[in-house]
């Protein structure tokens, strides 16, 4: 059995062509489906980075043009053949392994990939082949991200503020928010830290509308936008993001804020071109301030820091893909192993036949005692030539073996 | 036995301080290396000391550099408590060279050397010297934690991008820690100075170390005064509390050994 990979991905194809491509979690189990009919095994992995289909077949080229042709026939259009990489046994499974452990991905060491690899694996028809290929790819992906720091670091503006508040409050529950500004951007940064236990206090907004249609989503209260000093003493967390011309706080109004917090540390995430907080309130005592080049610049420091972890990576996989390459190649000695192993019971058995005239004077307990004995005899004469079978298959020399024990050992041609 | 033992601690405090200066360029593999040469470097210390004891006659530590080789002991075991987990790791980069420099000086004082007589008879004076030596590592380990502070807070100050690269435990986390860990100290302190006034007789010098003593001690509740009812935190905490270390580390010899 050979395993093939035909896919499209953000390396070679733009967004124009990808969506043409990209399938729901029920279409791609559909598609997987209908090319397993035909092949035998099938997953089809669609992300918005990629949609490919892992067929396994003793026909290569026939799946091979199969699923090529599935997936020209979704996107209804000729170019999407040029896009398309077409990869066969070890190359496929090193390409599954880097993409479970983000190494394919536009951001390193992404997270979601894994889940998406995991939901395609079982929503997949899968078989011996696809089921171990899986299997050790949600292994590589999980120890590349155990064993590195590839997926430590955040990868985005929203992401780096929540881990920058943590660096201050440690945990963020029980934190509160106070959003300044009721637009998009806001509410970003906001969902971040509300997935790390934050609450929001207060949205403010110059239309208050707006505040209250935010604060009924994500909690909180609303309030016009020159209340904002007023909020600050019950922040631990300002994210200012709103299209005002000028500054919306100054350094004396968090001065002034600052007197009744008891010491407690304020961190003010100022989102917005141009700036909405004055940069002069950094300077306070217990007040953090980063605008969106400070965060920028931490985020791609974080990045490079991603791609240096993602080296170490690519050795991890490298040393999967090997023990999958090992694993394929023990698969063209199985047939003859079995059918030694069965000839050789086959003879125990024979044997243990023909002496039961005399055994027929044995206990049931000896009886038992004498099957054991035999059977001991029999695998720990095949132990050693199993091994090296297993071995030789590993240095390629799998089929030569096979067929050697085959003719040593007389084994018939219905065995392979 | 004894130079046997020093070297190899010596040795592994001090690869335990390069390792955490790598550490901090470059986290991961020298933190591990750190972090084994940390506990290595405490067990063989901590051997030296048992042996130290074993050999003597009553309590071995009552030179200068005797009460340095049990306070470095001291310090590392106290990191060694929690130190070594990862997101408080890089407060080695503080306490091990600390700890390193101290043990240096206690050997060039003759305080790793077996076989030194005691003045120190008695459990009470014992107790006196034990419960003073672990205050004042208590009092080493928050200095160090609000170094550690000071630095991130710098770090989140300027803008450092690569601030969320070598992560140290949160602001929140070490300034609490600084409280907590002079709270446990000053008590300690407190018990030691009372079984040594309950004992000691007065001579020439009682007096000096007794004014130096209270002065530590007067820092430190004060203190912990501002951080509780006050709500002095933060930058500041962290400052005043390297200044009454300051205070320790100068105050406290000279009147001990002058």
């Amino acid at each position: 059995m050979t395993l093939v990979l035909v896919g499209i991905s953000h390396h070679r194809a733009p967004v124009e062509l990808r969506e043409r491509v990209a399938l729901d979690p029920a279409a791609a189990a559909a598609l997987a489906g209908r090319l397993a009919e035909g092949a035998g095994e099938a997953v089809c992995l669609s992300t918005c980075n990629r949609t490919e289909l892992y067929v396994t077949s003793g026909e290569p080229a026939k799946a091979e043009a199969d699923a090529e042709g599935a997936l020209v026939g979704i996107a209804g259009v000729d170019e999407l053949a040029p896009a398309l990489y077409r990869l066969r046994d070890e190359a496929a499974a090193l390409h599954l392994f880097r993409v479970a452990a983000g190494l394919d991905s536009m951001v390193p060491g992404e997270g979601e990939i894994l889940g998406q690899v995991r939901a395609a694996y079982e929503a997949g028809s899968t078989g011996p082949l696809l089921d171990h290929v899986f299997r050790q790819a949600l292994h590589a992906g999980k120890k590349v991200r155990t064993v590195t720091a590839i997926a430590e670091a955040p990868a985005s503006v929203s992401s780096a503020a929540a881990a920058l508040a943590e660096q201050v409050f440690g945990d963020l529950r029980g934190c509160s928010i106070l959003l300044v500004g009721a637009g998009k951007i806001s509410e970003l940064a906001a969902r971040n830290l509300l997935s790390r236990g934050a609450r929001i206090a207060v949205v403010a907004n110059r239309s208050v509308d707006r505040a209250a249609e935010l604060a009924g989503r994500l909690g909180g209260e609303a309030v016009p936008l020159e209340q904002v000093e007023g909020e600050l003493a019950r922040a631990d967390v300002v994210v200012s993001s709103t299209g005002a011309p000028g500054f919306v706080l100054g350094r004396d109004a968090v001065a002034r804020a600052l007197r009744s917090r008891r010491g407690r540390p304020l961190f003010l995430f100022d989102l917005a071109v141009p700036r909405d907080l004055d940069p002069a309130i950094d300077s306070l005592d217990g007040c953090y301030l980063y605008d969106i080049d400070d965060l920028e610049a931490v985020v791609s420091e974080t990045l490079a820091g991603r791609r240096r972890e993602a080296e170490r990576a690519e050795a991890i996989v490298a040393e999967e893909a090997e023990r999958f390459r090992e694993w394929q190649a023990s698969l063209d000695v199985v047939p003859a192993i079995a059918s030694l192993r069965a000839r050789a019971e086959e003879i125990r058995a024979a044997e243990l036949r023909k002496a039961e005239a005399r055994l027929g004077r044995l206990s049931e307990d000896e009886r038992s005692l004498v099957e054991s004995i035999t059977a001991q005899i029999v695998n720990k004469l095949l132990h050693l030539p199993t091994v090296r079978m297993k071995q030789a298959a590993a240095a390629a020399d799998g089929v030569l073996y096979a067929e050697t024990v085959r003719h040593l050992f007389g084994l018939g041609e219905d065995d392979r | 036995l004894a130079e046997l033992l020093f070297w190899p601690a010596l040795l592994a405090y001090g690869e335990a301080a390069v390792a955490y200066l790598g550490e901090a360029r470059r986290p991961g593999r020298p933190g591990r290396l750190a972090t084994w040469g940390v506990r290595v470097g405490w067990l063989v210390q901590t051997a030296l000391l048992a042996f130290q004891a074993a050999r003597a006659e009553g309590f071995p530590w009552t030179s200068w550099g005797g009460v340095l080789n049990l306070f470095s002991w001291l310090v590392v075991s106290a990191y060694l408590v929690w130190g070594c987990r990862a997101r408080f790791r890089l407060l080695g980069l503080v306490v091990m060279p600390l700890a390193l420099v101290l043990f240096a000086l206690a050997h060039a004082g003759g305080g790793t050397d077996v076989g030194a007589r005691s003045d120190l008879s008695n459990l009470f004076l014992v107790l006196h010297v034990g419960l003073l030596l672990a205050a004042f590592a208590g009092f080493a380990l928050a200095a160090a934690l609000a170094a550690l502070y000071l630095w991130q807070e710098r770090r989140l100050k300027r803008h450092a991008t690569s601030v969320l690269r070598v992560r140290v435990p949160p602001l929140a986390s070490l300034d609490d820690l600084v409280g907590r860990t002079i709270a446990v100290a000053l008590p300690a302190l407190s018990l030691g100075m009372a079984v040594g006034l309950a004992r000691l007789q007065a001579d020439e010098g009682f007096w000096l170390v007794i004014a130096a003593t209270a002065v530590v001690w007067l820092a430190y509740a004060a203190l912990l005064v501002l951080r509780y009812a006050l709500a002095v935190r933060g930058r500041r905490a962290a400052q005043l509390s390297l200044t009454a270390f300051a205070l320790v580390v100068v105050a406290l010899p000279l009147a001990h050994f002058s």
